[in-house]
């Protein structure tokens, strides 16, 4: 296990939805190497945004082992789910999810902010930065940028910590080919350059293809 | 960074937050005016009490020392106080109220004036039954000359003299005149004795007390200029913390209807901040921060503004003086301050409670 930034077993998630008990995730077991750029590709409700919630710290499993760069996620309170995603998880959303009140640089500092850092960027995110075409576009708030732009904004917040784990939610869900193309040549760029390990979850068979793997999750459960 | 974030949250509703300081900048104008206005009006009154230039004061019976609109004390007690050992000049006055905040003086003008000292801006001492004289403060207020005519108890006057401030009353009429028309022929509310010598005030109290009996009040103007105050007066400081405390409530709903607001407004940006590691308590101090400066901003707009309630109240044409109190500042801020963070904890908490994955959902 300790080779693996993430370790699945049997991983079971319920939820009551009204009076309604949703099984979303029936046993899944999944192992992810660190540097891995790995894609999960299922169609709705398969339970991929729900792996992608509990990878990502924002709600706790039923039952099975999580472990998370030998972080027993299962053995986790709030706060300590709060640290994970702070200090070992960066999130890209379909929406890109940018503070509308504060520009590019701002949303990346607030992530910065509150994992307690403070300071000028270090060399190597100021890199990132021109590797991502958004040194000119820092100081403009979210509604002044592309969709495509706002998505690199969102990849450089998601890095900004330099997480174990960039966790990517359906990421060129929103944009036109073009940009996705950008978006998922910069993810695939990033991974090998930075060794940065990237989950993406995709319905987008293309998208997934950038993936050194490629996972199917169906009604719960890996299916190849 | 966060408060960078605060002040950006701040300046996204420019008129939520422009709503807010100035609701919270009332709460303050509103204290601060109130307290001004108490201690305005009654430092004021110290000052024209002492103005009249008597060493002892005799009331009536069962008067209080603020509020007298009676004459319940025959004339004639006048001249037997006036040869009390140690008095040198004894005067009297009919005190009547045009309103809640002004009254007018009945005096004998020769008599008074030997006391009090009149020094006239216009005009000069009133030589007929029909003529009266007023202070320079109630003449701006009511844009009066020397010569107008002027109604007071349904009868029109002619202005005789404009007088500088602090003798007493702000207008003064014939005591003969009074007296017949309020039905109080031989009657007078005041006495005022001059001592001899200023340090004899405490004797010449003695000496009327001796003659007069318990039952009247006899203060020296300097123990009754005590009296004076916010404390002394029945009902003013009740009433003060009724204000208070209804400027508290006013100022809780509203930080609490903004922040409840904006917290819905912001569910998803608040998710965001979730899945970027945010806590709780982190989320709940950008709101009290965003409410700390709203609280701050406004109360000094209520400051100033209060400085306005001061022009404006000068032009009423109530006897009210609204002075600056200085001391009451940090505390109606700090009621102000304490009034929106209650405000905010509930929103607050409804923030940082918020789940973060409904909070990304939230559209």
């Amino acid at each position: 296990m300790s080779n693996l930034i993430i370790s699945i077993r049997d991983l079971k998630k319920s939820f009551r939805v009204g009076e309604v008990d949703v099984h979303a995730l029936r046993g899944v077991d999944l192992d992810v190497a660190p540097g891995e750029f790995l894609s999960i590709v299922g169609p709705s409700g398969s339970g991929k945004s729900t792996l992608f919630n509990i990878l990502g710290g924002l709600t706790p499993p039923t039952s099975g082992s999580v472990f998370i760069n030998s972080k027993d996620l299962l053995a986790m309170s709030d706060a300590d789910r709060t640290n994970l995603r702070k200090e070992e998880i960066g999130f890209v959303f379909q929406k890109y999810n940018l503070l509308p009140t504060l520009d590019a640089a701002g949303n990346i500092n607030i992530a910065r902010a509150i994992a307690g850092k403070n300071g000028e960027w270090d060399p190597e995110f100021k890199e990132l930065i021109r590797l991502l075409g958004i040194a000119n576009r820092l100081h403009h708030k979210p509604r002044a940028l592309s969709g495509g732009e706002q998505q690199r904004v969102a990849i450089a917040r998601a890095l900004v910590n330099h997480p174990a784990i960039l966790l990517a939610d359906e990421p060129t869900g929103n944009l036109d080919t073009e940009n996705s193309d950008i978006v998922l040549r910069l993810l695939k760029d990033l991974n090998e350059r930075l060794g940065q390990t990237i989950l993406m979850i995709t319905h987008n068979p293309e998208a997934a293809a950038y993936g050194h793997r490629m996972v199917h999750i169906r009604d719960g459960r890996i299916v190849g | 960074m966060i408060n960078r974030l605060v002040v950006e949250n701040l300046k996204h509703r420019p008129v939520r937050t422009l709503l807010t300081i100035s609701a919270v900048g009332l709460q303050v104008t509103m204290i601060l005016t109130l307290v001004g206005l108490s201690e305005g009006t009654l430092k004021d009154i110290q000052t024209r009490t002492r103005g009249i230039g008597a060493d002892v004061m005799i009331r009536p019976p069962n008067s209080s020392a603020i509020g007298l609109s009676s004459a319940p004390m025959s004339e004639k007690m006048v001249a037997k106080m006036a040869q009390l050992p140690h008095v040198a000049l004894a005067t009297s006055s009919i005190e009547q109220s045009t309103d809640l905040f002004a009254r007018y003086t009945g005096v004998n003008f020769d008599e008074y004036n030997r006391m009090a000292e009149f020094r006239f801006v216009a005009g000069g001492m009133p030589k007929n039954d029909d003529e009266i004289i007023i202070d320079e403060y109630y003449a701006k207020q009511h844009n009066v000359h020397v010569g107008d005519t002027f109604n007071v108890i349904n009868t029109n006057w002619k202005i005789a003299g404009i007088f500088e401030p602090g003798k007493g009353a702000r207008i003064f009429l014939p005591m003969r005149a009074v007296q017949e028309k309020t039905s109080n022929t031989g009657k007078i509310s005041i006495i005022y004795l001059k001592a001899d010598r200023p340090e004899n005030a405490q004797l010449v109290k003695t000496e009327a007390k001796q003659l007069l009996g318990p039952t009247y009040p006899i203060y020296t103007i300097e123990e009754f200029a005590s009296l004076l105050s916010v404390d002394q007066v029945p009902l003013l400081k009740p009433f003060t913390h009724v204000v208070i405390g209804l400027s508290i409530v006013f100022g809780f709903l509203v930080v609490f209807l903004s922040m409840y607001t904006a917290v819905l407004e912001r569910t998803r940006e608040i998710g965001i901040l979730k899945a970027l590691g945010a806590s709780p308590v982190y989320i709940l101090t950008i709101l009290l921060r965003e409410t700390a400066v709203l609280g701050i901003v406004g109360s000094i707009a209520g400051i100033i503004l209060t400085y306005g309630t001061r022009a404006v109240i000068t032009k009423f044409p109530a006897s009210l003086t609204q002075i600056i109190v200085y001391d009451w500042w940090p505390i109606a801020s700090g009621i102000a301050l304490v009034a929106a963070l209650l405000g905010a904890v509930y929103p607050g908490l409804k923030a940082a409670r918020q789940d973060a994955i409904e909070a990304l959902t939230y559209e």
